[in-house]
């Protein structure tokens, strides 16, 4: 099969942040400020990706903000030619920045919603006033006219506040909510015990998005992310392994996907020893799992194999311990029925504490109870 | 649906993108990359925010010599799923 360019890149500036959300996707060895890529490597980096076929950037981390350097960054990737998205908690961006960002020819924004009030967000967060300085963040962001996309999180905790998050997304004027039932990867897999939705909470989730999706239309788009663990079938992880998107961690590794570090016998380039160009078509981790030569029983096989190309390779290797195996959510996995068992057991378990997401160069926490 | 006097235009954050790697005009929004074919290409590169959806449909019709109703109701639908995905406003 022939490979074609990559449409997506997520740059993962940084993994500082000033939240500690306990389903951060970064990995659990965050990098330090001291191992992240310097602003001319990035703006190399983005040509490269512009060269490549790279349509869409989106610059994330951590916080994105967290990096000085964010408005020169911007910069480089418009004069590259890059659709350029900022996903951000808002948190570090001023009213002043803001301006700054639109002056460089920022084309999208897209905001976190933790929770939609302030004693959930900032609970969830881990960072009082955080909901606060966001809904200001929010203000700016419209008034400037940034096209925006809110990105509600949503969990076992605050899955009751989907009406209101929608509602907020229309009020802010949002063209765009993304509805994210949280995945569990990283450090949400410390977390399961609390964010687990219950079956009825992601059944209700989908009933709330189908009305909503009929009732917003030409208003609000939603784009959902149901809950991984309670679907028949699983998602189709990157659209693809390496056919669509890639990943570039803060010290310039290149992944096929944010999670992609869990499996441990891939072995990853860094930008700052190869071109952007040859670790896509070439490198080993983005080969390993392209296309369906590496399948086994029952994808081998299967008529779905090219709609969900076996669903995700991180939970494959979390939950079965195999990354060749079917990903457990698909109903044809022969642990199908031992992940709903999981899932069940994750959501009706009580008395846990959450497990906060820790900073750069700080002991990871182990977890409790 | 949109009607003849409606003027349509590309809100901030849409835009006609050459795509020199595919050799293909794309249409980039929020998290979408949409291939534009020779039609739709000539639709979008006619929307000016100042035109009306009518003279859009008419220039279109003399210039590519087809039936003015069949290229509005092309254009109304590829239109109207770009309205309904917000990658497309009217002006109010």
């Amino acid at each position: 099969m022939t490979t074609r360019p990559p449409i997506a890149m997520l740059a993962e500036l940084t993994h500082r942040c000033p939240l500690s959300c306990p389903y951060c996707s970064n990995p659990l060895e965050l990098a330090r400020v001291d191992q992240e890529l310097d602003t001319g490597t990035w703006k190399s980096v983005f040509r490269q990706a512009a060269e490549l076929g790279v349509l869409q950037l989106h610059l994330s981390g951590g916080e994105p903000a967290s990096r000085r350097d964010l408005v020169e960054l911007v910069q480089a990737a418009r004069d590259a030619g890059l659709y350029t998205n900022l996903i951000t908690s808002g948190i570090g961006l001023s009213e002043r920045r803001l301006g700054e960002l639109d002056a460089a020819g920022l084309d999208h924004i897209q905001l976190s919603l933790q929770g939609t009030d302030a004693a959930m967000a900032d609970q969830i967060g881990g960072y009082s006033g955080g909901f606060k300085r966001k809904m200001q963040v929010a203000a700016w962001i419209g008034a400037i006219g940034f096209p925006l996309t809110l990105n509600a999180v949503l969990h076992r905790r605050n899955l009751h506040q989907l009406p209101q998050a929608i509602d907020m997304a229309v009020e802010m004027g949002a063209r765009r909510i993304e509805v994210a039932t949280v995945q569990f990867h990283g450090w949400a897999l410390k977390n399961r015990d609390t964010l687990m939705p219950t079956r009825e909470q992601a059944r209700e989730a989908d009933a709330i998005v189908r009305d909503a999706r009929l009732r917003l239309k030409g208003t609000l788009v939603i784009d959902y992310v149901p809950a991984d663990y309670h679907s028949d079938y699983p998602k189709r992880c990157m659209g693809g392994w390496g056919t669509t998107g890639l990943n570039v961690t803060p010290e310039g590794k290149v992944l096929p996907c944010h999670a992609a570090e869990t499996i441990p016998h891939l072995v990853f380039e860094n930008v700052k020893d190869q071109p952007l160009a040859e670790i896509w078509y070439e490198g080993a981790a983005f080969q390993a799992y392209r296309g369906t030569d590496w399948m086994q029983e029952p994808c081998r096989s299967c008529e779905r194999k090219t709609v969900d190309f076996g669903g995700c390779r991180c939970q494959a290797m979390a939950i079965v311990g195999d990354a060749n195996a079917t990903d457990p959510v698909c109903i044809k996995s022969p642990r199908h029925g031992a992940l709903q068992a999981l899932a069940e057991a994750h959501a009706s378990a009580e008395g846990k504490e959450l497990v906060y997401r820790s900073a750069p160069g700080k002991p990871i926490p182990e977890t409790v109870g | 649906m949109i009607t003849e006097q409606d003027v349509p235009y590309l809100p901030r954050g849409v835009r006609i993108h050459r795509d020199t790697v595919r050799d293909a005009w794309v249409l980039l929004a929020p998290e979408r990359a949409i291939t534009l074919d020779a039609i739709a290409h000539a639709i979008l590169t006619e929307i000016d925010g100042a035109r009306s959806f009518g003279e859009i449909t008419a220039a279109l019709a003399a210039r590519y010599n087809a039936p003015v109703e069949d290229i509005a109701k092309d254009s109304a639908g590829f239109l109207g799923a770009l309205r309904d995905r917000r990658f497309l406003e009217v002006q109010p």
